[in-house]
């Protein structure tokens, strides 16, 4: 297969002519195997490893009415508002007037949105007295803002699942809410310009 | 008595038949794997941790572009023609039905959705096209778009995708969510990008246990 016929055709040569030394032309194709065997491995893993995942979502209903919704106790409330630039607010039960317990976050790094879900679970666990089912009133709100991407919201609803956090609802953001962000979304931006 | 000489076979294996197995393999699966098409809509899709695969047949797809340009897309012929033939019927618009069934996709106000279609699907480019109004409640094209659809699967399985840019603002987000819960359509898949579960979290460690991710 991998050989060439050198034999010259059955050619006799004359007495005093010196025969050639035959050389081999049988080339050892185990390397050309492994690259070929690598390629197909490397075909077979990126072709299956682009396809897209759904993330599942399901909408709560709006024409329930409101004796029928579901109430959360206001200790188990994380509320986490999002801004432009990837800016993350969050504050525990209900936003107070004067805004004191209205905090920042960021997505990664130091003081992520993971550890304040984290702690609250914690701290609703430790509360608990259902042994059962310790979570049941942990609720996390997630209210984007109009200047939020889509991205950020991808990820925040995915850091729910991260945490495995069991009940979360989008909502619409109210417009104090609104106004808050955007005041903070200010001053952040002047405190890294300065 | 002279022990009889057993004969010394060469360990040399020919590779040749092996080389030909590969390389047949490897053409195989170059000229089998459907490249991916460059995108009419150019969407950049964030990533998520979520492990099901997204649906690839009977889907019906929202995707909101890097403006929150709103386009529909349908991969189900037959059903694409019971949404000619029912906006045909109410909205009196006299749209080319077989252009329609051969679309790729929708993206244009009803108003002028015949101009649409007229264009080659080849030009038709998400960045050059006015999308399907959805900005608000009062003209909120998607929400017709939508009931017509769903009028189209009724009864049948029908996977409803959500396929959004990283940069979108949330407000065209919104605005879909609207034109699906209009419809009673409460279930809806976002296509994302694999990702793994960061290394420590919770999920991380329920599925190093071998626990199966919950839908």
């Amino acid at each position: 297969m991998a050989e060439l016929d050198t034999s010259g055709g059955g050619h006799k040569k004359g007495p005093g002519v010196k025969k050639g030394k035959k050389l081999s032309t049988r080339v050892d194709l185990t390397p050309m195997v492994d690259l070929g065997f690598l390629l197909i491995t490397f075909f077979i893993f990126t072709t299956t490893m682009s396809q897209p995942t759904a993330l599942k979502l399901f909408l709560p209903d709006d024409k329930v009415t409101p004796e029928d919704q579901n109430k959360a106790k206001e200790s188990g409330v994380l509320t986490i508002l999002m801004g432009a630039d990837n800016h993350i607010y969050y504050y525990e039960g209900q936003l107070k007037p004067d805004g004191s317990n209205f905090l920042s976050a960021s997505f990664n790094g130091e003081n992520s949105i993971r550890d304040v879900i984290l702690k609250k679970k914690a701290d609703v666990r430790s509360r608990s007295t259902d042994s059962e089912n310790p979570y049941k009133d942990f609720v996390v709100v997630i209210k984007p803002g109009a200047e939020c991407n889509y991205k950020n919201v991808i990820d925040i609803l995915d850091e729910m699942a991260i945490n495995v956090v069991k009940k979360y609802a989008l909502v619409d953001i109210s417009d104090a809410e609104s106004q808050l962000v955007k005041i903070s979304d200010a001053s952040s931006q002047t405190s890294v310009s300065n | 008595m002279g022990r009889a000489k057993l004969p010394r076979k060469s360990t040399n294996i020919d590779m040749t038949a092996m080389c030909d197995v590969a390389f047949l393999l490897l053409s195989f699966f170059i000229l089998t794997t459907k490249f991916k098409p460059a995108e009419a809509i150019a969407v950049e899709t964030p990533s998520s941790v979520a492990s099901k695969v997204a649906p690839n047949k009977d889907f019906v797809l929202v995707t909101i572009d890097k403006d929150g340009k709103v386009f529909l897309t349908m991969d189900d012929e037959q059903k694409k023609e019971l949404v000619a033939n029912t906006v045909n019927s109410q909205r009196n618009l006299g749209i080319n039905v077989a252009a329609f069934k051969k679309a790729g996709f929708i993206g244009a106000p009803l108003s002028g959705l015949n101009s649409f279609l007229s264009i080659p699907e080849e030009n038709r480019k998400g960045d050059q096209l006015p999308g399907i109004p959805c900005k608000d409640s009062t003209n909120n094209e998607l929400i017709y778009w939508m009931q017509v659809v769903k009028d189209a699967y009724a009864g049948e399985k029908m996977d409803l995708l959500l396929k959004g840019d990283n940069v979108a603002k949330y407000p065209a987000f919104k605005n879909v969510i609207a034109a699906f819960k209009k419809n009673e359509l409460l279930k809806f898949q976002m296509v994302t990008n694999p990702e793994n579960a960061p290394e420590g979290s919770e999920l991380w460690k329920s599925s190093m246990k071998g626990e199966k991710q919950e839908d």
